[in-house]
């Protein structure tokens, strides 16, 4: 069964008077396991199918089933708990609480989840260590390189044991040597079976990906599957 | 259980923003401290107001009641015109009231009289009030003795030649003489003092409760008034009787005065309950006017508030935008500010109860009952509280409605 199942998803904005067809129509099915990247250059609505496929916003038509629960249809508080649940967020600029310590930054999922005071900790504790910063725990976003920020990001997207890791411009942000640290630890997160969708628009990102789904004016354009060699 | 968890993160996260922007925050409390003084310093003056006026009534006795003429109180002048021509109440309708009413604790009949002085040796009073009643106002009366006795049943029905005299009587009389014993002239008559009275202080400052001489009404009738206008103070046997008991006094009464079935009483039954009632009425107009203004000056604080709380929500949009993405759902949101509006509130309400525990320093002057009370301290910081959530409230709600694709896109 598909963890992911898009079928003939549409969104539109109203932008004014104008109406603006961001997708036009979008199927498409993503299993269990997978790492994904969706291309696109901007404006081809790829920001806007990421949106959605992070539950974040609903689609104008189509229908969207994530993990056997149809997504198209919920109301706000039932699709933060999905987020909750389902999906792991990377952003590009970390979006991380400035004020919090990564520690905290960690739980945040976990309170939300309702996890009490105790287990929430050794379960944020544990996620940091993951990711390699088990000695940072105590420390603020600004006491942080750019690198270890978005480990952060990558141990609080993880702490709730999503379906899904979604990540947007993971690597924008970083220099190129701290990028490819990041990379590689996707690659690990990967083999150890979760599924990771990437958008991209760096082919470089992309080519560690398994399969590329390009995107052009709201619709596939391709989605081919990453020759093992090229990786 | 969830929830108690989201408002211990709502209220860890509230202490972050007001920390991080402390100078706005205690600005901000301004408006709110200035309106909690006011609830404060109203709530207080109010309390002390009400705590006087039972001081100053508790002579009366909550559970004695008080048959007279007229009523305490009368609310037109045909109510007082009819209340005059009723009948006196003789002091043979009290003895028959005495026997009539057994369930009664005490029956104490009573007649005042004003005189210009009393005299002991060459020494003079000054203006008196002369209180004739039986051995029984002791209980009805609520006196106590401060020295030497009451008269007893068997002086008061024989009509003794002996007085009780009250503590400001006593000092102006003998100054450092012991005064029992000795005679004083009352009227024509020459009296021994057998007892002295507590001190008791006087009615809001005015009538004084110590300038008295009590002496028998026997004696009192045949050398001022032959034909007295007693009171008749009946104290109940217990004070959860006291309606029970008046229904039957009433009946007694109407029975011995011969009033007709279907006619109105010709007496008034009176207790303390009338006079807080009174009171009442007037301070509850006094408070509800003053909590008007009061609200006001809240109300501005409360536009402070939702001011700053605007602010906030704006400047944290992408924070509400993150948190949501994470899971945060509406309620989580809200409540997240409408703890940080009651936080800066509450803390407005305290710094406030502090100005105001200074200013009861200088209140106490004027009005000693006066006090910051658990009740008055409650007030104020529920009305604290209540302002921060009112206020709170539209900022708070904008917030968790935003959506978050486009909280998160806010730079």
């Amino acid at each position: 069964m598909s963890l992911i199942r898009l079928s003939a998803i549409c969104r539109s904005y109203e932008m004014g008077s104008e109406t603006v067809h961001a997708l036009r129509g979008v199927s498409l099915e993503i299993t269990r396991g997978e790492y994904v990247a969706i291309m696109g250059p901007s404006g081809s609505g790829k920001s806007t199918l990421m949106n959605l496929l992070g539950c974040l916003d609903t689609p104008s038509s189509g229908t969207y089933e994530l993990n056997g629960h149809s997504v198209a249809e919920m109301d706000d508080d039932e699709l933060a708990e999905i987020r909750n649940r389902e999906i792991g967020f990377v952003f590009q600029t970390f979006n991380l609480l400035a004020r919090s310590t990564a520690l905290r930054n960690v739980e945040l999922p976990l309170i939300y989840a309702g996890m009490d005071l105790d287990e929430r900790r050794d379960v944020a504790l544990a996620a940091l260590a993951d990711v390699g910063l088990a000695d940072r725990v105590t420390h603020r976003p600004n006491e942080m390189s750019g690198g270890q920020r978005q480990r952060v990001a990558i141990a609080r997207a993880l702490v709730n044991k999503p379906s899904i890791l979604l990540a947007d411009e993971p690597t924008g942000n970083l220099d190129t040597r701290t990028g490819e640290e990041i990379l590689a630890l996707f690659e690990t997160l990967a083999e150890k079976g979760n599924t990771l969708i990437v958008v991209t628009h760096e082919e470089e990102v992309a080519r560690h990906a398994r399969r590329i789904i390009r995107i052009r004016d709201g619709l596939v354009a391709s989605d081919e599957t990453v020759a093992s060699a090229s990786r | 259980m969830k929830l108690v968890a989201e408002i211990r993160e709502g209220t860890r996260i509230s202490l972050e923003a007001i920390r991080g922007n402390m100078l706005r925050s205690v600005l901000t409390t301004l408006g709110i401290v200035i309106g909690i003084v006011t609830v404060t310093m109203m709530a207080m003056a109010l309390e002390g107001l009400n705590g006087a006026f039972r001081d100053a009534i508790s002579f009366i006795g909550t559970d004695v009641l008080h048959v007279s003429q007229r009523e305490w109180f009368i609310d037109s002048s045909e109510q007082w015109e009819a209340a005059s021509k009723r009948r006196k109440i003789t002091l043979a309708e009290v003895r028959a009231v005495e026997r009539a009413l057994p369930m009664a604790k005490a029956i104490a009949p009573m007649v005042m009289h004003n005189v210009d002085s009393v005299r002991y040796e060459s020494r003079s009073s000054g203006q008196v009030m002369i209180i004739g009643t039986s051995e029984q106002f002791l209980i009805t009366g609520g006196v106590t003795l401060a020295s030497g006795r009451f008269m007893t049943r068997l002086e008061a029905r024989t009509n003794r030649d002996l007085c009780i005299i009250g503590a400001d009587v006593a000092e102006k009389l003998f100054l450092n003489e012991p005064p029992l014993g000795r005679k004083i002239r009352v009227g024509n008559e020459s009296l021994e003092v057998i007892g002295i009275l507590e001190k008791r202080g006087s009615v809001l400052g005015q009538m004084s409760l110590d300038n008295q001489v009590i002496m028998p009404i026997g004696k009192m009738a045949s050398s001022f008034r032959w034909d007295p206008n007693c009171t008749i103070q009946v104290k109940a046997s217990d004070p959860t009787q006291l309606e029970a008991t008046r229904e039957e006094l009433r009946g007694v009464l109407r029975k011995i005065r011969k009033v007709p079935p279907g006619k109105e009483d010709d007496f008034a039954i009176n207790q303390q309950q009338q006079l807080l009632e009174k009171f009442q009425k007037v301070s509850g107009v006094i408070g509800i006017s003053g909590f008007f203004i009061t609200g006001l000056s809240l109300f501005v604080g409360g536009i402070g508030i939702m001011n700053i709380m605007f602010v906030s929500v704006a400047e944290r949009t992408r924070e509400i935008g993150i948190r949501k993405a994470i899971g945060a759902k509406r309620r989580t949101i809200l409540l997240q500010f409408l703890i940080e509006a009651s936080i800066i509130c509450l803390i407005g309400g305290v710094i406030a109860l502090l100005i105001a525990s200074g200013a009861l320093q200088i209140a106490r002057r004027f009005l000693p009952q006066v006090a910051l009370s658990p009740t008055v301290i409650g007030v104020a910081l529920g009305v604290a509280l209540g302002t921060g959530i009112i206020s709170g409230f539209l900022p708070a709600w904008r917030a968790a409605r935003m959506s978050p694709v486009d909280a998160l896109r806010n730079e």
